[in-house]
C-alpha cells in the first residue's frame, strides 16, 4: 500500500445535488476514490452519470443554483477544500488543482491573447512580474510542444487548430505545476490522430512534472492506454473501482461488462464481420427517478428480484477491486 | 485594409448624397415656401413682389438648378445664407454645435457609465430582487419619452426649489458647466442608459454560459475579473451597436429636450428652422448631422476590430 503523503487527492463520499423544477437530483452519490502522486485514475461512464459533475464537483465549480455538493469530504495534499471558503479556494484552483475540459474550441477566452490567458493563470498564483510571467508562458506553450511559442503566445485563440487550442489548455492547467490535474474528457472533440498526440502530451507532463491525474471519459480504449487504476460510474454511482489490468482482465459489473462488449472489434482477416454491434439495452434511468435497488438492473440481464429491492453494496472482491453488485460473481461466467 | 477604408469611404460618400437628395426633396414637397409664410403672416398678397422675392431667394427656379446650386455650395464650402436671419448659415449653425455636441456627449457618457455596470451587475445577480429592481427602472426608462421626463423634472424642480433651472450660456468652470447640461442630458440618457443596460445584460448572460468563462473560474480568477475581464470584453459588442444607433437617434430625442429644457442648441434651432421653411438651414445642418452619423457608424465598425480579434477587415 502506498503512504499517507503518497495521496494527492482523498475523495469520501462525496455528495452532489441539483435542484431542478422536476425535483431533486443526486448527480454525484455517496462516490469516494483517492488519487496517489503521479498517478492516473480514470473515471468512465455513460453521458450523464456524473463524471464530469464529479470533476466540477473536485474543483467546486459546480453551478450553483441549481447545483450543490451536500456532503463528503475532498482532501487535497491534506486540506479539505469544501471547507475552504471561496477567497481560499480561488487560491486552490489553477494552483494546486487544475482542469482541462473537453471542448477546446470554446474553452479559451476568444478575445485574449493565448499567452495572457496563461501569464493571468500564472499572476493569480504568483506574486511575479508580467514579464516573467510571459516568459513562463512561452516556456509552457514549448513544454507542450507548441512550435513557435513565442509567436504563437501573441495570436488569439481562433489563429489555432482544435489540437493546438488543447495544447494551450494543458499548458495554462499546468503552468503552476499543481499538484492535481483533472481532464474531462480532453480528447473527444479532436480527430483521432490529434486525441493520440494529446493523450500522450498530457502523460508525458503528468511523469514529468509528478501531478495526479484523474481522467474523465467514456472511451475505455483510452483508459486502457493511460490509467492505472479505473472508476466505473453508473447513475451518479460509483458500481466499480479496479486496477486497470484486473477490470479488463474480470469486470466484477454487469455494467462494466456491458460497456467492454460495445467497444466494436475489428474482425481478423477471413472473419466475416460481426453483423451487429454490442449495445446495452435501454438508456441511464433519469436521476430523478432511480430505481429503488440497482440503477442499472432495468438494462441489466442478470437482474434478479433482489436487483429491483435492494441496492448492492460494493464489495470487495480481493485486491482492491470493488464493485457493487449482487450477482459480481457469475458476471465472468454468463458473458 | 487600405482597399477597405477606400471602399468604405467611397460608400459613405454615396449615402451623404442620397441623403442630400432625399433632404432637399422633402423640403420642396413639403407646402408652402418662406415666401408663402411671411405674405400669409403680412395678410397681403401682391403676386408680384411675391414673384420678385421668390427669385431673389433663387426658389423660383427649376428644382433640379436649386439641388445643384445647393450642393456645389456646400461641397466648395459656400452655405448660403438664412432666408430669416439673412446672415451666413455657417454662422448660425456653428456657434450651436457645440451646445448640442456637449449635450449629446454628455447623455452618452451617461448612457455608458450607468448603463454598462448595471447591466453586469443585473446579469450576474440575475433573478435576485436587485437584478427584478433594476429592469423595472430600465423598462420606465423605455417607457418615459424624454420630453415628458423633463417636464416632470422641472416641474419638480419647481415644487421643490421655486425656480427653474436656467439655462447658462457661458459656464465659468468645469462645474458650471456640467450643472448647466447634467440635467437636460440625464433626461435625454435616461432612455438611452436604460437600452445600454437592457442590451448589456442579456448580452452578459449569453456570455456568461460560455465555457471559457468555466475556465477562467477554474484558474482561480475572481468574480469581478471574471465577469468584467473575461465576460464583459465579449460581452461588448452588441452594446456598441447599440450605443451607437443610440448617438444617431439621440438627435430626435435632443429636439424636444432642448425646447423644453430652452436650451439654444442645434436641434430645437432645426425645428425652427423646419416652420420657416429656411431651405439653407435646414438643408446644411441635416447633412451635417448625416456625417456626425454616418461617422459614428464607421467609428463603431472599426471599435468592433478592437474588441474582437476575429473581426478584420480586409481586402
Amino acid at each position: 500500500m502506498a503512504q499517507k503523503s503518497d495521496i494527492v487527492l482523498e475523495v469520501k463520499n462525496l455528495k452532489t445535488v441539483f435542484f431542478t423544477n422536476s425535483g431533486l437530483f443526486k448527480a454525484v452519490d455517496d462516490v469516494s476514490f483517492t488519487v496517489k502522486r503521479g498517478e492516473t485514475l480514470a473515471i468512465v461512464g455513460e453521458s450523464g452519470c456524473g463524471k464530469s459533475v464529479t470533476a466540477l464537483s473536485l474543483m467546486r465549480l459546480v453551478p450553483d443554483p441549481p447545483g450543490r455538493i451536500v456532503g463528503g469530504s475532498v482532501t487535497l495534499e491534506g486540506t479539505d477544500l469544501l471547507a475552504l471558503d471561496e477567497t481560499e479556494m480561488r487560491a486552490v484552483r489553477g494552483n494546486r488543482i487544475s482542469m482541462i475540459f473537453q471542448e477546446p474550441m470554446t474553452s479559451l477566452n476568444p478575445v485574449m491573447r493565448i499567452g495572457d490567458q496563461i501569464v493571468e493563470a500564472v499572476r493569480l498564483h504568483r506574486n511575479i512580474s508580467s514579464k516573467e510571467a510571459q516568459n513562463i508562458a512561452v516556456e509552457m506553450l514549448r513544454l507542450v510542444r507548441i512550435p513557435e511559442p513565442a509567436r504563437r503566445a501573441r495570436e488569439y485563440p481562433h489563429q489555432l487548430s482544435g489540437g493546438m487550442r488543447q495544447r494551450a489548455m494543458i499548458a495554462m492547467a499546468l503552468a503552476c505545476r499543481p499538484a492535481l490535474l483533472i481532464a474531462d474528457e480532453p480528447t473527444t472533440a479532436l480527430d483521432v490522430t490529434i486525441q493520440a498526440q494529446i493523450l500522450a502530451l498530457i502523460l508525458d507532463l503528468q511523469k514529468e512534472l509528478g501531478t495526479g491525474l484523474v481522467l474523465i471519459t467514456h472511451d475505455l480504449g483510452v483508459v486502457a492506454q493511460t490509467a492505472q487504476r479505473v472508476i466505473v460510474m453508473y447513475a451518479g454511482r460509483k458500481v466499480e473501482e479496479a486496477s486497470v489490468e484486473a477490470l479488463f482482465a474480470a469486470p466484477k459489473h454487469p455494467y462494466t461488462r456491458g460497456l467492454m462488449a460495445s467497444i466494436p472489434a475489428v474482425p481478423a482477416s477471413g472473419v466475416p464481420a460481426q453483423a451487429r454491434l454490442n449495445e446495452i439495452p435501454g438508456t441511464v434511468p433519469s436521476l430523478v427517478r432511480l430505481p429503488k435497488g440497482c440503477a442499472f438492473a432495468p438494462r441489466c440481464k442478470l437482474a434478479i428480484k433482489r436487483c429491483e429491492a435492494e441496492y448492492p453494496p460494493l464489495a470487495d472482491w480481493g485486491g482492491g477491486h470493488l464493485a457493487a453488485c449482487w450477482r459480481a460473481e457469475e458476471v465472468a461466467e454468463v458473458a | 485594409m487600405f482597399a477597405y477604408l477606400v471602399r468604405r469611404l467611397f460608400l459613405m460618400l454615396v449615402t451623404l448624397f442620397g441623403i442630400s437628395v432625399v433632404i432637399f426633396f422633402l423640403l420642396r414637397i413639403v407646402p408652402g415656401n418662406i415666401v408663402d409664410i411671411l405674405f400669409a403672416a403680412a395678410g397681403y398678397v401682391d403676386p408680384a413682389d411675391k414673384a420678385n422675392l421668390e427669385k431673389e431667394l433663387g426658389i423660383d427656379r427649376p428644382l433640379i438648378v436649386q439641388y445643384w446650386h445647393w450642393i456645389s455650395g456646400f461641397l466648395r464650402g459656400d452655405f448660403g445664407y438664412s432666408y430669416v436671419s439673412e446672415k451666413p448659415a455657417l454662422q448660425e449653425i456653428l456657434p450651436r454645435i457645440p451646445i448640442t455636441a456637449r449635450l449629446a456627449g454628455l447623455a452618452l457618457l451617461f448612457s455608458a457609465s450607468i448603463g454598462i455596470p448595471l447591466g453586469v451587475i443585473s446579469a450576474v445577480k440575475q433573478g435576485t430582487r436587485l437584478d427584478y429592481a433594476l429592469r423595472v427602472v430600465s423598462l420606465s426608462g423605455l417607457s418615459l419619452p424624454s420630453f415628458w421626463l423633463g417636464l416632470l423634472i422641472l416641474t419638480a424642480a419647481v415644487a421643490m426649489f421655486g425656480q427653474i433651472p436656467i439655462f447658462n450660456p457661458n459656464p465659468k468652470t468645469w462645474l458650471e458647466a456640467f450643472a448647466t447640461y447634467a440635467v437636460p442630458a440625464a433626461a435625454v440618457g435616461f432612455r438611452s442608459a436604460a437600452l445600454t443596460m437592457r442590451i448589456t445584460r442579456s448580452s452578459m448572460l449569453e456570455v456568461l454560459r460560455q465555457d471559457y468563462i468555466r475556465t477562467a473560474r477554474a484558474k482561480g480568477a475572481s468574480d469581478a475579473a471574471v465577469n468584467y475581464h473575461h465576460a464583459l470584453k465579449n460581452a461588448i459588442l452588441p452594446v456598441i451597436t447599440v450605443i451607437g444607433i443610440e448617438a444617431a437617434f439621440l438627435i430626435g430625442g435632443l429636439i424636444v429636450t432642448e425646447t423644453v429644457f430652452n436650451i439654444p442648441g442645434v436641434a430645437r434651432f432645426l425645428v425652427e428652422a423646419i416652420r420657416w421653411r429656411d431651405y439653407p438651414i435646414v438643408q446644411n445642418l441635416v447633412m451635417f448631422i448625416a456625417v456626425v452619423v454616418v461617422f459614428a457608424n464607421f467609428t463603431v465598425d472599426m471599435l468592433y476590430a478592437v474588441f474582437d480579434p476575429r473581426i478584420r477587415y480586409t481586402d
